[in-house]
């Protein structure tokens, strides 16, 4: 486990915050204008709508992918933008200031969802075992140094051999 | 019976297939006991090579007992425990004569397209691509085994599965690795790759005398385990690979380089590499050839060059005048399993070796698909799957 949730439940969430990237999506692209009333962000529709378009291409990725850990992280990426939009909302002369503010908080929740959901889906490249397991796991009844040339009996078939003059050492009498 | 089938690239999946049937005289059906996910299926899971078809089962690395056999195999029969080798072989032409079982003239069933694609055919294989035959692979609860009188090792009882399931093709192939390196007692070997069959090659080379064997990666899990094989080890993550095997050499170089990596060098580790995966993206090369590109360079001149790794088609920017002007010896090719499984079978029961220190992970067959993407990207550990249908 890489984080508050298990990777079963993260697979879940996943698909959940798919169908929700693309409801949102859906919204932001068909009626733009009812989203920036209510985020306060008039005169940004364009932008909004363009937003909506990332999500529902994000969201079809999470809901057709086997692996919805780099959809996921986009995600993050795009509440980041999200909230650097919803952020420049707060600024003191704007009207819709307390609007923003509500908005803004609702996207940071569900980027602590994104966030959570891709860490739990994180792949764990820590081994199960410790190194020194690994380094106990020679296949050899002894120690290395004590195998060297165990296999000397070994005759290496004349097709394989190697010619006299590319041999190390050099050959006796050569320079 | 249940399969590891192939459906597209990073899809594969187990599911219901007919169960395999005698074909032609020569054949035998096994109940397979126990099969392992190879590093070169990972070039299939991955589709860097030509020739796969949706649905085609999965794996060339198999052991189990003897279920039928054809009329003509005499030498076969129900109960007989057996190994299978990943080539296929007739034992009667010319190559198969001299031994050069994976270049045999006869098994390949698609060698009309070989003979166009190779200028000239080589052996069938299990579980691979079309361009060798499209044989039904091992993954599998049971395995037609074509020209099965010759195509098997047969094992005594007594012996786990998993000490002999690899004289199937990741033993022999590291195997005749260092055997193509003709090793010498003053020499230093260096191997790039500690996956499964560059644990093997570790091994191997220093069972047949080297004086020194090297070997790079940059996994550790993968590097602990080739010191336990008595290498000296090189994390290219953190060091240079070029001036520590100087280094060690005396500014000489190894005399005997062995890839173990093959056509899936890591994308993102050197320049070369990167420049590799971009061609590769808007296909205009096939393989990543970094590992034979930094051995061309630090090899001893009048070296040689042993490539078990496997390449799948268009290399670019491969360094052949440096190659030529050192007097470098290439020596490359699929296993010749059979030419040496006697030997290395004779080897295990005298407890020279016990291949089974390299399995990591050991699960059901409905687990493989998921396996295939732990074993791809190296997770939780993972050096070698066993799977147990």
């Amino acid at each position: 486990m890489s984080g508050p949730l298990q990777p079963r439940q993260a697979r879940g969430l996943a698909q959940g915050l798919g169908w929700f990237s693309i409801g949102l999506g859906l919204v932001e692209v068909l009626a733009p204008h009812r989203v920036t009333r209510a985020t306060g962000l008039e005169g940004h529709e364009r932008l909004v709508a363009s937003y909506g378009l990332r999500e529902i291409a994000t969201g079809i990725g999470l809901l057709t992918t086997r692996d919805p850990q780099p959809w996921l992280w986009g995600r993050v990426s795009g509440d980041v933008l999200d909230v650097g939009t919803l952020a420049a909302g707060l600024r003191p002369g704007n009207p819709e200031r307390d609007r923003s503010g509500m908005a803004l908080l609702a996207v940071l929740g569900v980027t602590a969802l994104d966030l959570a959901c891709a860490l739990a889906l994180r792949p764990s490249r820590k081994p199960p075992l410790p190194l020194s397991a690994y380094r106990r796991r020679s296949g050899l009844p002894r120690p290395p140094g004590a195998m060297r040339g165990a296999a000397s009996d070994f005759v290496v078939p004349a097709d394989f051999r190697t010619p006299d003059a590319l041999r190390w050492p050099a050959p006796a009498g050569s320079r | 019976m249940r399969a590891l089938r192939w459906h597209g690239k990073q899809d594969i999946r187990c599911d219901t297939v007919p169960d395999p049937k005698i074909e032609h005289p020569r054949d035998a059906i096994i109940k397979v006991t126990s099969c392992a996910i190879c590093g070169s299926d990972l070039h299939l899971y991955d589709g860097f090579m030509p020739g796969m078809e949706n649905g085609d089962i999965m794996g060339h690395e198999t052991m189990g007992i003897v279920e039928e056999v054809g009329s003509d195999v005499s030498n076969l029969k129900k109960g007989d425990r057996v190994v299978i080798p990943f080539t296929i072989f007739c034992g009667e032409c010319d190559q198969c004569r001299r031994g050069n079982f994976s270049v045999c003239e006869r098994s390949n069933r698609n060698k009309s397209v070989a003979d166009k694609v190779f200028g000239h055919t080589t052996a069938g294989l299990f579980g691979y691509t079309h361009l060798t035959g499209g044989y039904p692979g091992g993954q599998a609860e049971y395995l037609r085994v074509p020209f099965a009188d010759k195509t098997h090792i047969k094992v005594p009882g007594g012996i786990p599965d998993e000490t002999l399931l690899f004289l199937s093709d990741i033993f022999p192939t590291g195997w005749q690795a260092a055997v193509q390196c003709d090793i010498q007692r003053d020499d230093t070997v260096a191997i790039w790759g500690c996956g499964p069959v560059g644990q093997f090659a570790i091994r191997s080379a220093l069972l047949l005398g080297a004086k020194q064997v090297i070997a790079i990666d940059r996994v550790p899990e993968r590097l602990a385990m080739a010191e336990a094989g008595g290498a000296t080890v090189i994390d290219f993550s953190k060091d240079s690979v070029v001036e520590r095997l100087n280094e060690l050499t005396r500014g000489k170089g190894p005399e005997k380089c062995i890839d173990c990596v093959g056509l899936e060098a890591h994308a993102t580790a050197t320049i070369d590499s990167m420049y590799d995966r971009a061609k590769q993206a808007v296909m205009l090369e096939t393989d990543r050839p970094h590992v034979l590109r930094e051995m061309m360079y630090v090899c001893r001149p009048a070296g040689t060059l042993s490539i078990p790794g496997v390449y799948g088609g268009l290399l670019d920017k491969v360094p052949f005048g440096m190659a030529m002007n050192k007097g470098l010896t290439f020596r490359m090719g699929q296993t010749h399993v059979n030419r040496w499984t006697d030997d290395l079978l004779r080897r295990i029961e005298q407890g020279q070796i016990d291949p089974s220190f390299v399995i990591t992970h050991k699960v059901g067959l409905e687990e493989g698909p998921n396996m295939y993407k732990t074993f791809r990207d190296k997770l939780d550990g993972c050096i070698k799957v066993v799977l147990k249908p």
